[in-house]
């Protein structure tokens, strides 16, 4: 069952691409969504098993791969608690998304290939978390890289979707570098990839130094697999590819940047914790990089215009919630903000789409007093907004509540501080929400007349995935905390995680509801200083430019790395050209053609040099015969 | 020895024409790249070759009383007349084409 | 006998060197025509007047004289002036190669050498009959082929000059000798009554 769960979005993606100009729209999405519902079915039936306790391991062989001389590589379908939990998020995402996208999508003549990549994504995602082998999970890894590629840059024919799309491509490459070193060096170390071979090698992998420094081999792999994770997740230092990724559709941000690529690095660590829990170092590097990301693309959001764009920087900021869970340890809290998060972030963006399909406009500024002609969409962003900034009982609150209290309950060092950092951002967090909120939907309308007039409501095929997806923020929260017990000892996750066996929960009660105290604060405070009427600043102080300017990474990018890079080629095309071939074989070409220009001469047509060498042939022939024969003599 | 009764110059032998021979034939040789005239001077000098060659012949069916050289002679005789012919009608049709017969003008089958 | 071939050898040897470096093209056919002469001498020296006169005769006479013909047809300003001298680095090789071959042939010549073969010699063991009859015997029957053959390669070489200079794209008048013997009165004369001081009109030449 697990393997039809797998197969069907990847026949359904060949389908509709090998067959793109000859389906009508209605066939092409009837096709991919009715294949795509049935995967979530499937992936919802083994979850609910799971869940009821019936749920057992399975690992389904579906090809062989590598043999070579005992390193063995399969392709294979391994289902466990983990395992069935993303299956579940990633087919409902991706269904709602497939569904949401026939009416977002109905004007552009592209939709059967556009359904085509979603169903390829998801079958991608699929084989990443089902593996059972780090080859595999990088073919997935590798698979959503490139449909991210390939829906990022849909718009094709416009310049800004083609460079966002090979942006996001070429930075996730910088994190695949480091994967793929990370899983040399596991092959190197242990033999062996499949994840049962290397997590029981775990202990003896600390124990190796690398180069007789103080650095063990398991925290080199470690290293290197978190900064192959910092790139898929949008970390800060690479994480420059997400807000251009708003370039594409949004059904494409909802389902990949928000819910699931994203999350595989998450996922990456979360799989690895057997890995990962046996090096101190590199989890505090986790928890450190993760709080530093929170933090940072939080305060970017506030100051942003683009409504996607805000979107996308409060993706970056929960995604570093997630590794300061993972850095202290709490693997559980980490899927389970997981989970929660793609539910209303993803909400949250096909809610923004609703709006942009509806105004044409992305820009907060030129909205505003949309509440009365889309009061569904009005609803959902409330409900996603809330669930975001953890208010009880939406989903947030559990999820975002159990990670700052494991991380300030935690034994770690850097507890503590990642704690602050983490209520710090849940302030901002619910500031550039009820910004969002109070900008598109509250007040008078700074649209046009025209657009004012066009704005509508989303048609129901755009709606009621949306309303799927609102339960899911309502009640997963509460869900996970209550039926699956996550965060306890006999909890959800069971063998598939790493047994923590201290879950460390704070004491003090003041520790459990300053998150929620923080957010309502943060959403007082947004409303105080918005007021009724928006006046935007005349002029900005040098903090807000820095931050509007996304503390410049970009451009200290592209004056670095990427004017360093083309410096580079620059040179080595020189060398190559100019040195390499001009001595190596075009110095054997130049000497062949000025070798026979010189013996050319021979031949210069002057009828007494050919008399000439007529003579000296005659003369030496004799010359010869002559001397032999004195010889003989 | 015997080469040295042979460089006594009082007598005439056979070795007096075959040298003579050489040397008329050298000097023909010489004069093919010698010239720098025109190429009438090369056919006079190939005419110098041959001369010398019917020396060589003539001396040898003297001294070895066989008038087969002779013969060879008068047909080479006739051959060179021949051939001076056709290289002179060659050389009229190449004057009539390039209005030069200097020998460094010759020199369009360079590679 | 001793002194003539020496003054013919040295003669010979001179006026070689004369054809090859005379700077003035009629002066080296003239040297050529020398050196012929001297070695028809040279054949009469060894008993070969037969062949002494035909060199006379064909080389001198016609051979050489079309050289001259050449030489003359293609005027002085097309027929260059350098001398051996000239180029001296020319000379250099000349003399090397010249020396080189001199030296092969000499040693070959000396290193043959037989001092069985003094004295002169001639090519008739029967002096009664002249060298012409004695040729004459040999040549219509044991060289009858060559004979043939040289003449046909004659003959060819003829045919060769011809189509080598025929030139029929010159406008040249051409006899036409059946025209020329088929002119009757009718056809050559007109007898006309010239007015005077005004010549005759549509006069037709053909």
């Amino acid at each position: 069952m697990s393997v039809i769960l797998v197969l069907l979005p990847l026949i359904s993606s060949i389908i509709c691409g090998l067959l793109n100009k000859h389906l009508t729209h209605k066939a092409a999405s009837q096709i991919a969504c009715s294949f795509i519902i049935i995967s979530a079915m499937l992936a919802m039936d083994i979850f609910v098993s799971y869940c009821l306790g019936k749920g057992h391991d399975s690992t389904v062989l579906l090809a062989e791969w590598f043999y070579i001389n005992g390193f063995v590589v399969n392709w294979v379908i391994h289902v466990d608690q983990l395992t069935a939990a993303m299956f579940m998020i990633v087919t409902l995402v991706s269904a709602v998304v497939h569904i949401y996208s026939i009416g977002y999508m109905h004007d552009d003549e592209n939709l059967p290939r556009f359904m085509s990549y979603l169903s390829l994504f998801t079958f991608c995602m699929l084989m990443l978390v089902a593996s059972d082998n780090f080859i595999q999970l990088f073919f997935g890894w590798e698979g959503v890289g490139l449909c991210s590629y390939l829906l990022i840059g849909f718009w094709y024919s416009k310049p800004a979707p083609c460079a966002a799309s090979v942006k996001a491509f070429v930075v996730n490459r910088v994190g695949d570098c480091a994967f793929i070193l990370g899983i040399i060096s596991i092959i190197y170390y242990c033999g062996s990839v499949n994840f049962k071979d290397v997590f029981s090698h775990a202990d003896t992998l600390s124990a190796i130094n690398v180069l007789d420094l103080r650095f063990s081999a398991l925290d080199l792999i470690c290293l290197l697999l978190f900064i192959g994770a910092m790139g898929k997740s949008a970390q800060i230092g690479l994480h420059v590819w997400l807000p251009d990724a708003m370039e594409g559709p949004t059904p494409v941000s909802a389902l990949i940047h928000a819910a699931t690529m994203v999350t595989a690095g998450v996922f990456l660590v979360v799989r690895c914790s057997f890995l990962f829990d046996n090096s101190p170092v590199i989890l505090q590097f986790i928890a450190c990089v993760g709080a530093v990301t929170c933090l940072f693309a939080a305060t970017i959001a506030l100051m942003q215009d683009d409504i996607k764009k805000i979107i996308a920087y409060s993706t970056c900021s929960q995604l570093g919630y997630m590794f300061i869970a993972c850095g202290v340890s709490a693997y559980e809290a980490a899927i389970f903000h997981l989970v929660t998060h793609a539910f209303f972030k993803a909400m949250l963006f096909l809610c923004a789409g609703s709006v942009i399909h509806a105004t044409h406009e992305q820009d907060i500024r030129k909205l505003g007093g949309l509440r009365k002609t889309m009061p569904y969409t009005y609803l959902f962003f409330w409900i996603g907004s809330l669930a975001i900034i953890g208010i009880f009982p939406f989903a947030g609150y559990y999820s975002k509540d159990l990670i700052l209290d494991s991380a300030f309950a935690s034994r770690v060092f850097v507890g503590d501080s990642v704690f602050i950092f983490g209520v710090i951002a849940a302030f901002f967090t619910a500031c550039y929400s009820v910004k969002i909120i109070v900008l598109v939907f509250h007040g008078e309308s700074r649209l046009s007349d025209h657009d004012m007039s066009h704005a509508h409501e989303s048609p129901m095929v755009m709606l009621a995935p949306l309303s799927l997806l609102a339960l899911g923020a309502l009640c997963s929260g509460a869900y996970g905390h209550y039926f699956l017990h996550i965060g306890s000892n006999a909890g959800y996750f069971g063998a598939s995680i790493v047994d923590n066996v201290q879950h460390a929960h704070a004491e003090a009660l003041y520790i459990q509801f300053l998150p929620l105290c923080i957010g309502l604060l943060g959403m007082f405070f947004m409303f105080v200083v918005l007021g009724r009427s928006y006046r935007e600043a005349a002029e900005l102080n040098w903090i807000q430019r820095l931050v509007k300017q996304k503390y410049y990474f970009d451009e200290i990018y592209d004056m670095t790395v990427v004017k360093g890079v083309h410096l580079l080629s620059i040179a080595s095309a020189y060398i190559d050209k100019q040195i390499i071939d001009r001595y190596g074989p075009g110095a054997a070409v130049d000497s062949v053609t000025q070798l026979s220009a010189i013996t050319r001469k021979v031949q210069n047509g002057y009828i007494f040099s050919y008399a000439l060498c007529i003579m000296l042939g005659i003369i030496t022939i004799m010359s010869v015969l002559l001397v032999q024969y004195i010889n003989q003599t | 020895m015997k080469v040295l009764t042979v460089l006594n110059m009082t007598e005439i032998g056979l070795h007096n024409f075959l040298i003579l021979a050489a040397f008329v034939f050298s000097i023909g040789a010489a004069g093919i790249f010698l010239n720098r005239n025109n190429i009438i001077v090369i056919l006079m000098s190939i005419e110098l070759m041959m001369l010398a060659v019917n020396i060589n012949f003539v001396a040898f069916s003297s001294y070895l009383h066989n008038l087969t050289g002779q013969i060879f002679s008068l047909i080479i005789l006739t051959i060179a007349a021949a051939e001076t012919a056709i290289g002179l009608a060659i050389l009229v049709v190449y004057f009539k084409n390039r209005r030069s017969i200097l020998v460094e003008d010759i020199n369009q089958l360079q590679g | 006998m001793t002194l003539f071939f020496y003054i013919f050898a040295s003669l010979i040897v001179l006026g070689s060197i004369g054809v090859v470096a005379s700077r003035n093209s009629v002066h080296s056919v003239l040297w050529l025509i020398f050196v012929f002469c001297n070695a028809s001498g040279l054949f009469i020296l060894l008993g070969a007047e037969f062949l002494a006169m035909t060199l006379v005769i064909v080389y001198v006479g016609a051979v050489a004289v079309l050289f001259l013909f050449v030489v003359m047809m293609l005027g002085n300003r097309f027929l260059g002036i350098q001398g051996i001298l000239s180029s001296t680095r020319h000379l250099i090789i000349a003399g090397l190669i010249l020396g080189v071959l001199l030296f092969d042939l000499v040693l070959v010549i000396l290193a043959g050498a037989d001092s069985d073969i003094i004295g002169f010699g001639f090519a008739n063991t029967n002096t009664s009959i002249t060298n012409t009859h004695a040729i004459g015997a040999v040549l219509y029957t044991d060289f009858m082929l060559p004979f043939q053959l040289s003449g046909i390669v004659l003959f060819v070489a003829m045919i060769g000059c011809i189509v080598l200079t025929l030139d029929n794209k010159v406008t040249r008048k051409r006899q036409k000798p059946q025209d020329q013997l088929s002119r009757s009165k009718e056809s050559g004369m007109d007898l006309v009554q010239a007015p005077l001081n005004e010549g005759i009109d549509g006069i037709k030449y053909d």
